[in-house]
């Protein structure tokens, strides 16, 4: 007797599906959301980039990509940012990780929701706070003037040194909490065994702990590098209008100049710069051989 | 490694809190050079803390530790130069297996073409030769242990410390292990402690046995002395099943409940003894009179066929219940019946009276 027409193969074969299909039905609603808002708007704008004013296909927008130095300056820009931003994200973060991995759980729990304390507010708001920080009559300045520290005002605002302030201070806990959890869930017990066999802290640090906790840092670091490519409202306001980011200049496009063809092919283009710098980091870095040797 | 460069290890005084709680209570303990020393306890005992005190991972509030004839108490671990197998194994997940073997050693700085010779041989020595470019994953239980056993020796350390290195494997490789590590042991001739909860093990593998309770350290004799003359009930009960029985000594010899025993040997002191009973040292006897052997009557309340041999479990005289261990080949008797069993003179031992509650 073959097993399919065995006894109450029929019925366990239904409920089988049944069950397959209660755990779809429940992802249902968030992939008809992200249908929705991601993939028709972002398909729209794909096609968008690739019509001229009258409507007909053509690369105009692609080509003006290319032979206008503005849009080359604003990707650079952009990546330049993104990359400084990050850099010192790691050396910020991946220290602060550390101590807070080596507290007791409960004082680390206290200590992260200080790190996340920053997401309570929103974004527009914490950028507008550095602004009064920062400026040349602002707090620092005062102060720094005051105590005799520096004698004239100085720029740190209305400019590259401004928005990597905001943009640093925003994306900070989006390294420290995945560099974090990976340092968590290292076994001290490797650290132990690195001292047994004769390292002293600083080699069982670089030769152990540090290669153990870099899934943790590049999944940090491509977060924030990958946000910060984004970055809208840090650059246009701590920025005073001297920083063109891509996502300033896809504004600006749309805002002055109406046209949505060449915003839509800048998009595109940042989508495909990230799609390929994911790739790389992930060829990089094989996550999936620390990953899966983790366990004891 | 020749014996005589392994190192003798003296701890006196050896003494850790953790607040009121005394993990280590002056602990006093000598282990020869290239001896195989088991400190065996009960979870919480304080074997562990002990062992990772020899390992400078745990700092005690105070106390001598020396490894030869030098003073190492406040020697950072990375500056011991002992060998460890950890109870999880702690191989690096991010190195291959000749990378892991290789980390003491390039630490030492030793050049590439011994190194790579040295790891060859270490993976021999574990047999699990060819197995350099595995990576930790890809290797079973067993073969992480013993990879961690290639990685504690092939530097050369005068000292090896095992924490429960087998506790993680199943039984029967367990049980193989314990004799592989042994017979590693006889060849390589390093002094070795080793650390486990499992009383089998610590019978099979040990030279000398430190059973542990409490912070202190209560018995410390060879595998046979501890089993067949615990020098108390902690002991006693610790190691192997045991059952003790209330026996009264006076001038003319020693009695229970009124049926008069022959001892191995007589106490000095009157009055009355635990008499140590194991199940295994007990017969369940034809006929009741039988010479030249002690003969106590039971009723049976359990019979239990366990394959090696047979579980009996009997009332005494007296309400105490015992254990006997008989042949499976032996009849197996019902509940209820009266049985007589028999305890030879040689296999009586009486419990040293202690001078202070435990």
């Amino acid at each position: 007797m073959s097993h399919e027409a065995g006894l109450n193969a029929k019925g366990l074969r239904r409920d089988a599906l049944a069950e397959r299909l209660i755990l779809f039905s429940l992802s249902g609603p968030a992939v008809l959301l992200v249908t929705m808002t991601m993939l028709v708007p972002v398909g729209w704008l794909f096609w968008l980039s690739f019509l001229d004013d009258a409507g007909g296909f053509s690369l105009e927008h692609y080509q003006r990509m290319l032979v206008q130095p503005s849009y080359g300056r604003a990707f650079r820009i952009t990546f330049e940012i993104s990359f400084i931003t990050t850099a010192i994200c790691i050396l910020l973060g991946y220290p602060l990780a550390y101590a807070l991995s080596q507290l007791p759980r409960r004082v680390a729990n206290i200590c992260m929701i200080a790190v996340m304390l920053p997401f309570w507010t929103s974004l527009l708001v914490r950028t507008y706070a550095w602004l009064v920080l920062l400026q040349r009559q602002g707090l620092i300045n005062t102060w720094g003037i005051k105590l005799g520290l520096w004698d004239s005002p100085l720029a740190l605002v209305h400019n590259l040194n401004g928005t990597l302030i905001g943009m640093i201070h925003i994306m900070l806990p989006f390294m420290v909490l995945p560099v974090y959890a990976t340092m968590r869930s290292i076994d001290r017990d490797y650290l132990k065994a690195a001292a047994n066999l004769g390292a002293s802290p600083t080699l069982a640090f670089w030769l152990v702990f540090l290669p153990l906790s870099l899934p943790g840092l590049v999944a940090g670091a491509l977060m924030v590098f990958i946000l910060c490519l984004g970055f809208y409202v840090t650059p246009a306001v701590l920025g005073g209008g001297k920083i063109t980011m891509v996502a300033n200049r896809i504004a600006t496009d749309i805002e002055l100049f109406f046209n949505w063809g060449a915003a839509s092919s800048l998009g595109v283009v940042l989508f495909i710069l990230t799609g390929i710098i994911l790739y790389a980091a992930s060829r990089l870095v094989r996550l999936d051989r620390f990953l899966s040797g983790g366990g004891a | 490694m020749a014996r005589d460069a392994a190192l003798p290890i003296a701890v006196r005084q050896l003494t850790k809190s953790y607040g009121t709680l005394r993990v280590l209570d002056a602990v006093d303990l000598d282990v020869q050079r290239g001896e195989f020393l088991t400190l065996l306890g009960p979870s919480g005992s304080g074997k562990t803390t002990l062992l990772m005190m020899l390992a400078g991972f745990v700092r005690p509030d105070c106390g001598s530790i020396r490894f030869g004839e030098r003073e190492v108490i406040r020697l950072a671990p990375h500056k011991r130069d002992v060998g460890m197998v950890f109870q999880n194994y702690a191989l690096f997940p991010h190195m291959d297996v000749a990378a892991n073997i290789a980390f003491p050693l390039k630490l030492r700085g030793i050049g590439k073409a011994e190194t790579k010779q040295r790891v060859e041989q270490a993976l021999e020595l574990v047999k699990l030769g060819g197995y350099g470019a595995r990576r930790i994953y890809q290797l079973s239980g067993g073969q992480r242990q013993r990879i961690a056993l290639a990685r504690a020796i092939v530097f050369e350390p005068r000292i090896l410390l095992m924490d429960e290195p087998l506790s993680a494997l199943d039984k029967q490789l367990r049980e193989h292990m314990q004799i592989e590590l042994r017979q590693l042991h006889e060849r390589l001739g390093m002094t070795t402690v080793y650390v486990t909860h499992d009383q089998r093990e610590a019978l099979t593998m040990s030279d000398r046995i430190a059973v542990i309770d409490l912070g202190r350290i209560r018995q410390i004799d060879t595998p046979k002395a501890i089993y067949e003359r615990p020098a108390n009930r902690f002991v006693a009960e610790f190691i192997g099943e045991s059952t003790f029985i209330t026996v009264d000594v006076d001038a003319v010899g020693c009695s229970f409940n009124g049926v008069p025993l022959t001892l191995a040997s007589q106490p000095s002191r009157k009055g009355s003894h635990q008499l140590m009973i194991r199940p295994e040292r007990l017969t369940i006897l034809e006929h009741a009179a039988t010479a030249g052997i002690n003969v106590l009557p039971a009723t049976v309340t359990a019979a239990i066929y366990q394959g090696d041999s047979v579980l009996v479990q009997a009332s005494l005289s007296d309400g105490k219940i015992v254990s006997v261990r008989a042949s499976a080949s032996a009849r197996v008797p019902l509940v209820r019946e009266e049985i007589y069993l028999g305890l030879k003179a040689a296999d009586t031992y009486l419990l040293p009276v202690e001078e202070r509650a435990a």
